[in-house]
């Protein structure tokens, strides 16, 4: 496949999917503004999906169109970190991942808004001032759920230990990024952790929650190599168009 | 045109352009927002009608006219203050809000997302309304 084409996949892949575990929380959230809090991000990154896939069927050419992205492609296709698809457990674990996620995003689109290829670029842009919300939202709950109770500190302890595994992955350059930072064209994530560890230091040390030591980290979801956890998420999003293929509102 | 969400309009012979750029990427009002420029257009007699959505450069509320900012008053809803205080630093604190009814700046932040993406949640410590704040983008 071709890189740029494959890199507008993953990130819009990426957006998607943890767009639709958030929105599990629709009606479920543990108070009314909090619920709405959630569901608005996962709108934000709905939208910000859209944008990636309406770009990568304009870059494909074959009539495919960001609704054939999103609910005609079978698991391997899809390119998303392993950390967005994994369940959504229970509020710390979903605020976690948030956190993690709006943290590596800040650091992506701050260096892609710039980079010379105008529509992720400006997809970028735009996505950056949702982004800065999240991270402020998602910070804020960490800070609450580390420095709070005794149950809330062991939920996001916990959490920690289930996720921090999976943030590896963020920063270690597929094939398709690989190919494009050569040209200029995409971030190597690689040059981002370093940073994104100071930004999630600093509020873990508000938090009085630890970094874990470096461990094993999980890797395959960049390449289309997933959990078991994905297939159950997508056949819930994918089912009305597998059901009744090209049915409309 | 109050918000800032149209941007240009390209007439040539009998073809209208607008075009117009989403407040958030999931704004769900954007698909309505099209429809109403198109219905609007076709009843002043357009017929050959393109709406265009462009990303960049990313929408602010910076663009939202006075005209603008005061109707959302009058319907109840805060405006963004005219300088953002805060976006990035994570450790900032809340933005001081005008009340909308009793223009007390005795408010409170309840939560930064309110009814839509585009509000966060906000309620007087005076007269207790609770109301939305357009926040600054
Ligand atoms: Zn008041």
């Amino acid at each position: 496949m071709n890189p740029l084409l494959a890199y507008t996949l993953f990130l819009g892949d990426s957006t998607l999917i943890l767009s639709q575990r958030n929105s599990e929380w629709c009606g479920h959230g543990p108070i009314l503004e909090q619920d709405i809090a959630i569901t608005n991000i996962s709108l934000d990154l709905l939208g910000q999906a859209r944008n990636f896939y309406t770009y990568a069927a304009s870059l494909k050419g074959d009539g495919s169109t960001e609704d054939s992205l999103a609910y005609m492609r079978t698991e391997r296709e899809f390119m998303n970190p392993l950390i967005v698809e994994l369940e959504r457990g229970d509020w710390a674990r979903t605020i976690l991942r948030q956190f993690f996620f709006s943290q590596y995003q800040q650091l992506l689109f701050e260096q892609l808004k710039d980079l010379p290829d105008e529509q992720l670029a400006a997809i970028a842009e735009k996505s950056l001032k949702e982004v800065n919300y999240h991270v402020r939202w998602s910070s804020e709950w960490v800070i609450r759920l580390g420095d709070g109770t005794k149950e809330s500190k062991q939920r996001i302890t916990t959490a920690i230990f289930e996720l921090y595994s999976y943030t590896g992955e963020l920063f270690e350059p597929a094939s398709y990024e690989v190919a494009l930072v050569a040209t200029g064209v995409a971030v190597d994530p690689s040059t981002l952790k370093e940073e994104w560890m100071e930004n999630v230091k600093k509020v873990f040390d508000r938090a009085t929650l630890e970094l874990p030591e470096p461990i094993f980290m999980q890797k395959g979801g960049k390449q289309g190599i997933h959990t078991e956890q994905l297939g159950f998420l997508l056949a819930e999003l994918q089912y009305l168009q597998r059901v009744y293929p090209g049915s409309e509102w | 045109m109050d918000l800032g969400i149209v941007r240009d309009v390209v007439i040539e012979d009998d073809k209208i352009e607008i075009i117009i750029t989403p407040t958030y990427s999931g704004c769900p009002a954007m698909d309505a927002i099209s429809m109403n420029i198109r219905l609007e257009l076709i009843s002043h007699g357009y017929t050959n009608i393109k709406i265009t959505s462009v990303l960049s450069p990313a929408w602010t509320t910076e663009w939202m006219s006075e005209t603008g900012k005061e109707k959302l008053r009058t319907y109840g809803i805060a405006p963004p203050n005219a300088r953002q205080q805060f976006c990035n630093d994570v450790f900032a604190a809340d933005e001081t809000v005008q009340c909308p009814k009793c223009n007390s700046s005795q408010t409170s932040k309840i939560s930064e997302f309110g009814s839509t993406a585009c509000k966060s949640l906000y309620q007087c410590r005076d007269c207790l309304e609770p109301f939305d704040y357009f926040k600054c983008h």
